[in-house]
């Protein structure tokens, strides 16, 4: 069986293509034609047969079609090739990390943007980092084609691996169950901070997932967070059920191309169709404890409405939502900011607070008004984040809260 | 070519002492060469030998190269502005091939790759050499040593000076105009095969012995505005088309998508904004690729947000310039040459898009360039080294990749920026040393990738400036680290032989570098 992985062809960059012909004797018959010969024409023969007898692969003809693949692609690529002709059972054909391991990730973090990458897509993860999401989304999922499924395990594992995220949280969208369990066979040992679970409509399914995480992460404390995306009528009517079936989950957020699609309805500029499922998935994740997030803004071009999206997701109460292109990063960090209105008036309440605690008084007060632990609490954690989000400008920000 | 004499120059690359039979001095610095003597001229003509009526149409290009007295070895001339539309370069040498001449010299402003016909001709004895820019095709075919001559690589303004010098003596200019009288005045900006600017020629028209303009739009006299001054033309060929005007500009100039590309951009804009030069009358000049566009479309949103108004900005002019002019965020365009079809359009309807030349703007020999009153100017490279020398004529991998331009000449100019990505397909752009130095680290100032800002120690104005800015300034060997960690090491080294192929020449006429013939 002779297997094949990757891609061809003269638009093809960053990539390689590589066929593999299990042969019984005669050792390695290797070829190499690349485009970047002339720089790392030894530097892909050298790699390619250490990785080939890593794979335990001894006798087979092998060819590269190089078209610049970063040394992580190139060893994803060799492995799939070897798995698809049938060779390399049984050997771990995980490379060596070349980028250390980041912090573990906190359960509040800031999640306004979450940038998604498709996981066949290797030219797209080596600088996902330098556009300053929040949170990368390794995809797994609806931007692989149901053949690559395999492909993109390896692409992924190996990029959480080589690729620096440059603080961005490390998120892996995984297939449906039950698809999705030989994605977090993969992956779970790679530690991403965040899995996402697309498609959910029952809370048993996220309870699996927890359960399985559990299970193979049993001896390390770094937490791995889960975030369910609901994407269905169903889903949206179990929203809070799902919220609350993992301690794991980190944040509750909606696919709105396939809920449209759950309804029967197309899909409006002004989100029309998902107006409900939004605001019910908001609500049931806060009744939950954690925060809803929303979808994605479909027209990478406009960002004028994207902008406009943002804002008003923000005032649904929506933390963050999706990127489809880098450009969409800033924006959207602008549009889910607070105001500086909204800053300034928190900044007052956390120091009217800060001083009574001075005082050693029992009540807060600004003014002649009285001001309510909840109130004080959400001005707290409007501070912080405006601290996180880099907006106190002026006025040193107190210590203490959220 | 045998046995040539390799020295070391200035900075420290092995050149040859002669090129192509002339004395050749080696770079001896930035400004530290003073040439002397007198600038050369054509031979007098007077006007009692042209017809008194004006004139001066004779009825085909062999006619013309007839009257012009062709014959072996001669040197001829032609400019680019019509681009990869080009009909006249070709189309003149191979008359001049069955008219039966050998062994020419041809001495573009630039080629193309609809030029690569011309590597037939070479082939066939009809062409000696090419002086000029070789890229793609011709590139490949005087890299791999199949050129008679050496090839000789100079930038726009290098161009006047060599025919100043008459280190470069043209027999033939062969000047296509979109426009022209039957006296010879020519202009670029009207006609079916329009291009903007002729500014390359002018040089051409005055100091060449003969000069032949060929139109396919031929209006009475007088032709206006003369960007070519029928005093200096000898004979008018009217021809079918002299260009494909689709491939003449470009519809419109697309601003980049690519995410890190956009990410260069605004950081070179934002470098412009922290560091006080974009203030009230700067000036700037960005080219017509990718980055330099839209970093010109970041820059307007910062002058808008600012009120901030350039006095000029040199072109390269494009939609993205021409708006500016519109909107009123700068006084001129002074344009070189002109992109696309916004750009053509404005220079020929818009008092304030000026055509300027070489001469204007580029000349070592002028007393001043405009080039040096630029603040900024945004530029691209293929290699950078940690001296911060910069390689825009050859891959890393030793072949001809393109000509100069007027890239060396927009070094002189207040800030230079190179605005690059740390690789592409794997390949670093920060290298150990450039494969070829086009210009020296001393006249560049910031290399900008999307990974991070470099900015040359010796610039300590520029890094006081940026105390403070968000902007990632990180020394420029830490970049090179990152993107080698990235790429698998560093590259491997060309395999060159000891034979050189090409030269670069500084602009004052010095050779700064010399190409070696890529290994078979």
């Amino acid at each position: 069986m002779i297997g094949a992985a990757g891609r061809r062809g003269d638009d093809i960059r960053s990539d390689a293509f590589i066929e593999i012909e299990p042969r019984s004797t005669g050792g390695l018959d290797l070829a190499v034609r690349s485009r970047v010969d002339a720089y790392y024409g030894e530097s892909i023969r050298t790699q390619a047969r250490a990785r080939l007898a890593t794979l335990g692969v001894e006798h087979a003809r092998v060819s590269i079609e190089d078209q610049g693949a970063l040394p992580f692609v190139l060893d994803a690529r060799i492995e799939t090739a070897v798995r698809r002709a049938g060779l390399g059972d049984g050997r771990d054909g995980a490379p060596a990390r070349t980028v250390p391991l980041p912090a573990p990730s906190s359960r509040d973090r800031l999640r306004r943007s979450r940038l998604y990458l498709p996981g066949n897509e290797p030219k797209f993860l080596v600088n996902a980092g330098l556009y300053r999401p929040d949170g990368v989304i390794l995809d797994l999922e609806d931007s692989v084609h149901h053949d690559e499924k395999d492909a993109a395990r390896i692409v992924v594992r190996n990029a959480l691996r080589a690729v620096d995220f440059l603080g961005a949280e490390r998120m892996v969208r995984i297939n449906q169950l039950p698809a999705g369990l030989e994605d977090l066979q993969v992956l779970a040992p790679e530690r991403p901070d965040v899995i996402l679970v697309p498609k959910v409509e029952s809370p048993q399914v996220i309870a699996a997932v927890d359960r399985i995480l559990d299970e193979m992460l049993a001896d390390d404390a770094r937490p791995v967070w889960i975030l369910p995306i609901l994407e269905s009528a169903l889903g949206i009517e179990r929203a809070f059920d799902i919220a609350t079936a993992s301690p794991r989950v980190v944040a509750l957020t909606l696919g709105v191309e396939d809920y449209a699609a759950d309804l029967g309805v197309s899909r409006s500029s002004d989100g029309l169709e998902s107006d409900y499922a939004r605001r019910r998935l908001v609500n049931a994740a806060r009744a939950a404890g954690v925060p809803p997030i929303d979808s994605v803004y479909g027209q990478a071009d406009d960002l004028d409405g994207l902008r406009e999206w943002g804002e008003r997701s923000r005032a649904l109460g929506f933390v963050g939502m999706g990127c489809i292109h880098p450009r969409q990063i800033p924006v959207i960090h602008d549009a889910f900011a607070p105001t500086a209105a909204e800053i300034e008036r928190a900044l007052g309440i956390v120091r009217a607070y800060e001083s009574a605690l001075a005082e050693g008084k029992g009540v807060v007060s600004l003014g002649s008004k009285m001001i309510d632990p909840p109130v004080l609490r959400q001005a707290q954690v409007l501070v912080a984040q405006a601290r996180r989000a880099g907006r106190l400008h002026g006025s040193e920000p107190p210590r203490g809260g959220a | 070519m045998s046995a040539t004499k390799l020295v070391m120059n200035a900075v420290g690359r092995r050149v040859p002492t002669r090129v192509n039979g002339r004395e050749a001095p080696p770079f001896q610095g930035i400004g530290a060469y003073e040439p002397t003597g007198a600038k050369h001229g054509p031979s007098i003509r007077s006007c009692r030998a042209y017809p008194r009526n004006g004139d001066k149409r004779v009825g085909s290009l062999e006619e013309a190269f007839e009257r012009c007295g062709l014959r072996d070895g001669m040197v001829i001339s032609t400019h680019h502005h019509l681009r990869n539309g080009d009909r006249v370069a070709l189309g003149a040498l191979e008359t001049a091939g069955r008219m039966g001449a050998r062994d020419l010299l041809w001495f573009p402003s630039a080629s193309f790759p609809c030029h690569e016909p011309v590597i037939d001709l070479m082939e066939r004895g009809i062409v000696h050499h090419i002086e000029g820019s070789l890229n793609g095709p011709l590139g490949e075919y005087c890299s791999r040593g199949g050129m008679r001559g050496l090839g000789v690589l100079r930038s726009h303004g290098g161009r006047w000076q060599a025919i100043q010098d008459g280190e470069v003596k043209i027999d033939i200019a062969v000047i296509a105009a979109p426009s022209a009288d039957p006296f010879g005045n020519a202009d670029g900006s009207h006609g079916p095969s329009a291009c903007g600017s002729l500014g390359f020629a002018l040089a051409d028209s005055m100091y060449a012995e003969h000069v032949i303009v060929v139109t396919d739009h031929l209006v009475p006299f007088p032709c206006v505005p003369w960007q070519i001054q029928g005093n200096h033309v000898d004979h008018v060929v009217v021809v079918d088309s002299i260009g494909d005007p689709s491939k003449i500009v470009s519809g419109t100039t697309q601003i980049t998508r690519s995410p890190d590309r956009l990410l260069i951009a605004e950081s070179v804009a934002t470098l412009l904004r922290d560091t006080g030069i974009l203030r009230e009358g700067f000036s700037f000049q960005a080219g017509a690729g990718g980055i330099a566009l839209s970093f010109v479309a970041y820059l307007r949103e910062m002058m808008r947000e600012r009120g901030i108004r350039a006095r000029f900005v040199r072109g390269g002019s494009t939609k993205v310039l021409v708006e500016l002019l519109r909107d009123g965020l700068c006084d001129y365009i002074l344009d070189g040459q002109t992109f696309d079809l916004d750009g053509v359009r404005s220079i020929a309807s818009d008092p304030r898009h000026v055509s300027t030349s070489p001469l204007t703007s580029y000349n070592y020999h002028g007393k001043g360039n405009f080039a040096s009153l630029v603040d900024a100017v945004v530029l691209g490279a293929t290699e950078v080294d940690l001296q911060f020398n910069a390689n825009v004529v050859t891959h890393s991998d030793g072949r001809l990749l393109h000509g100069i331009g007027g890239w060396q000449n927009c070094l002189d100019a207040g800030c230079t920026i190179l605005a690059v990505p740390s690789f592409r397909d794997r390949i670093p752009v920060i290298v150990d040393e450039v494969t070829t130095i086009t210009g020296p680290g001393a006249c560049i100032d910031v290399v900008a990738t999307e990974r991070g800002i470099a900015i040359h120690p010796r610039r300590e104005d520029l890094l006081a400036a940026l105390r403070g800015s968000d902007l990632p300034i990180r020394p420029i060997e830490e970049i090179q680290r990152e993107v080698e960690a990235i790429c698998g090491g560093k590259p491997q080294r060309p395999r060159l032989l000891d034979r050189p192929v090409a030269v670069v020449k500084w602009v004052d006429g010095t050779v700064l570098d010399t190409v070696f013939q890529i290994a078979p």
